[in-house]
């Protein structure tokens, strides 16, 4: 519930324009936060009564759990992508990010994307190659890769085309998460690539990886043999503690660090070593970056720094001024998040958030800072830095080089317009 | 406070943990190239890969109507999933068209994505002849090869797109994107 007592707070708690706050003073200050999407609890009215399931014993328990039925609409939003019915399992949906908080990505609500959809897979019969410019072409099961030493990693994995919507001449007024949720953050346990290939021994005229899956798109990416070597990659079997689910994989994926989700080829079933890429579809046709001088950036591996507001965003709405928290995600293939500022004044001032410790490097943050809202209009705006020095950019800027329509590696600064009313909207600032 | 079994205990664990990562399990089972070739779709901008046959645009019509029509248009250049033919020279321009014609940078691709992928609903059912054939038809639609040019493994790695230098490798790269 909002509260306006002890409103203004002094001149020195004060950190940026349009309200944003400093956590000193709000500790100090005892003011209760807000929570968005909530309207004001009433006064009480009535003594409080003991409810039913304090009085009866409840539910056994379940061999899988599932959430509880009052959160059943927290779920991945679809996005097809043909027309007349065709291929309709090809499509991407979301990763609900305003439904959610904290960093990890449940399994059950992590993004899909699908080039032929899920393959139904018997761990049981499928088979990983590993072959090409190699001493010995070896295949493994996956009872045998269980038996491999393993490491645990925590890392996004975010799709090339995540935010495409607002690569459109208007602000699309969608969710956050139908906006930049092809994203998701877990942790991964599986076999580091470079074991594997050590045991088969890699020819030193090898430079390349040919990265394949066993869907029906057998999707296929070349992947450069000094990432993988260098001990990123692995070749992931779970994902936070159980396996692979269908859509992410299962058996076993491709996991790499910071790079396009594209390149984490799932249901892996074969990698070829070879001294060139191969120009495949998904590395020429897609996921490159058309510029105006007709021009297309290939191979752009690494996803850039980025971060996005949650709360307030469309549908996570202020009800009435008064204190908030103002709560968002960023992120960056290239490492650590150091920095988030936050604008409430469309990026005219900016209050460094305060960024919940213990992310690593290539991991979703989640960043926080106080806000007071006065209930006029302000446009919120959050600026990720990270630990290369890579800042993130304004629209205007990040679209300058590009050709009309390029929609790849969109991480430009998203600005939220909250309108007196409380309502959000997606506005280009 | 620790005793030393105990302290000589966690140095062997210690070392068994750190030894792991480099010794590898060895538990691939060794096989051959010609073990994968059914699974060994790997095609190189050099020709590498291609397998043998051929095909013009003039018997690949056939195989296009049959198999491709319905999602990519009776003459390549439209339908649900989009066309595959058009846009040349329009890289440039304010509204960019990329197909097939436009925008690949090797005719080996598109025999590469199609062998892999295509037709969507049933991948691997055509025959290499067919492959060719097909893959001839969609250049000739593009105005890239002749109605009666011939594409197999040595003539379809020569083939100019014309989009053959239009990417620039961002890797490894000075530059951010
Ligand atoms: C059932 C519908 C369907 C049929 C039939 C079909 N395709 Fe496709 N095609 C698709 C879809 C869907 C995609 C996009 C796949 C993706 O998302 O990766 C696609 C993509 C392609 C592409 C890549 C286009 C680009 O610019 O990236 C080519 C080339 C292609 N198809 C060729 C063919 C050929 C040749 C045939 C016939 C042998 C064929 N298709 C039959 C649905 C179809």
């Amino acid at each position: 519930m909002a509260s306006s007592k002890s409103l203004p707070p002094s001149q020195e708690s004060i950190e940026a324009g349009g309200g944003l706050i400093n956590r000193r003073w709000l500790m100090k200050s005892g003011l209760a936060i807000g929570t968005f999407g909530l309207t004001a609890g009433a006064a009480r009215a009535e003594q409080i009564g003991v409810p039913e399931w304090s009085s009866t014993p409840g539910k056994g328990m379940s061999g899988y759990g599932q959430p509880s039925p009052f959160e059943s609409d927290v779920s991945r939003p679809a996005l097809k992508l043909f027309t007349d019915g065709i291929a309709d399992e090809s499509g991407v949906s979301f990763t609900p990010l305003e439904k959610l908080a904290g960093t990890m990505t449940p399994n059950g609500l992590f993004f899909e994307r699908h080039h032929s959809g899920i393959p139904e897979i018997d761990p049981a019969k499928h088979k990983f190659a590993i072959h090409g410019l190699v001493k010995r072409r070896l295949v493994f099961s996956v009872e045998n890769l269980l038996r491999y030493p393993m490491v645990t990693r925590t890392c996004f994995i975010e799709c090339a085309g995540n935010s495409l919507f607002n690569s459109l001449a208007e602000p699309q007024q969608r969710s956050a998460g139908e906006i930049h949720g092809l994203i998701g953050n877990a942790e991964w346990t599986g076999v580091p690539l470079a074991l594997l290939l050590e045991e088969a021994g890699v020819d030193v005229e090898a430079k390349w990886l040919h990265v394949e899956g066993a869907d029906a798109a057998k999707m296929s990416r070349s992947v450069p043999l000094k990432q993988a070597l260098a001990g990123d990659a692995i070749i992931a079997l779970y994902q936070n503690g159980e396996r692979l689910r269908p859509e992410q994989g299962y058996p076993m994926r491709l996991v790499l660090p910071g790079w396009q989700g594209n390149m984490c080829v799932k249901w892996l079933r074969r990698i070829k070593l070879v001294t060139k890429p191969l120009h495949t579809k998904d590395e020429t046709s897609k996921y490159t970056l058309l510029q105006k001088d007709g021009k297309a950036r290939q191979f752009t591996f690494e996803m850039g720094v980025k971060s996005v507001i949650t709360a307030p965003s469309p549908g996570v709405t202020p009800s009435g001024k008064g204190l908030y928290q103002v709560s968002g995600l960023a992120w960056s293939g290239g490492g650590r998040i150091t920095r988030v500022e936050i604008s409430a004044d469309g990026g005219t001032s900016w209050a460094d958030a305060h960024i919940n410790p213990g992310s690593g490097p290539q991991a979703l943050a989640r960043f926080r800072l106080p806000w007071l809202w006065d209930g006029s209009p302000r446009t919120l705006m959050s600026r990720a830095t990270d630990e290369t020095g890579s800042v993130q950019p304004t629209r205007e800027a990040w679209y300058r080089p590009f050709a009309a329509g390029q929609l790849f590696h969109q991480n430009a600064i998203q600005a939220w317009a909250v309108a007196a009313n409380g309502e959000v909207r997606n506005v280009y600032a | 406070m620790f005793m030393p079994r105990t302290l000589i205990r966690i140095a062997v664990v210690a070392s068994i943990l750190i030894a792991l990562p480099v010794n590898a399990q060895d538990l691939g089972q060794q096989v051959t190239e010609d073990d994968l070739a059914l699974w060994d779709l790997t095609t190189e901008s050099n020709g590498t890969g291609l397998p043998p046959g051929s095909g013009t645009a003039r018997t690949g019509q056939s195989v296009w109507s049959e198999n491709c029509a319905a999602c990519h248009g009776a003459k390549a250049d439209g339908g649900p999933a989009g066309s595959l033919v058009g846009g040349i020279g329009s890289l440039t321009s304010a509204a960019p068209v990329k197909t097939v014609g436009s925008y690949w940078p090797y005719a080996t691709s598109l025999f590469d994505y199609v062998r892999r992928a295509m037709p969507y609903q049933d991948p691997g059912s055509l025959s290499d002849d067919e492959l060719y054939a097909v893959v001839a038809y969609i250049l000739n639609r593009n105005e890239i090869i002749d109605d009666d040019a011939v594409m197999n493994a040595k003539s379809l790695k020569d083939v100019k797109m014309p989009n053959r230098n239009g990417f620039v490798s961002y890797w490894p790269s000075p530059l951010k994107n």
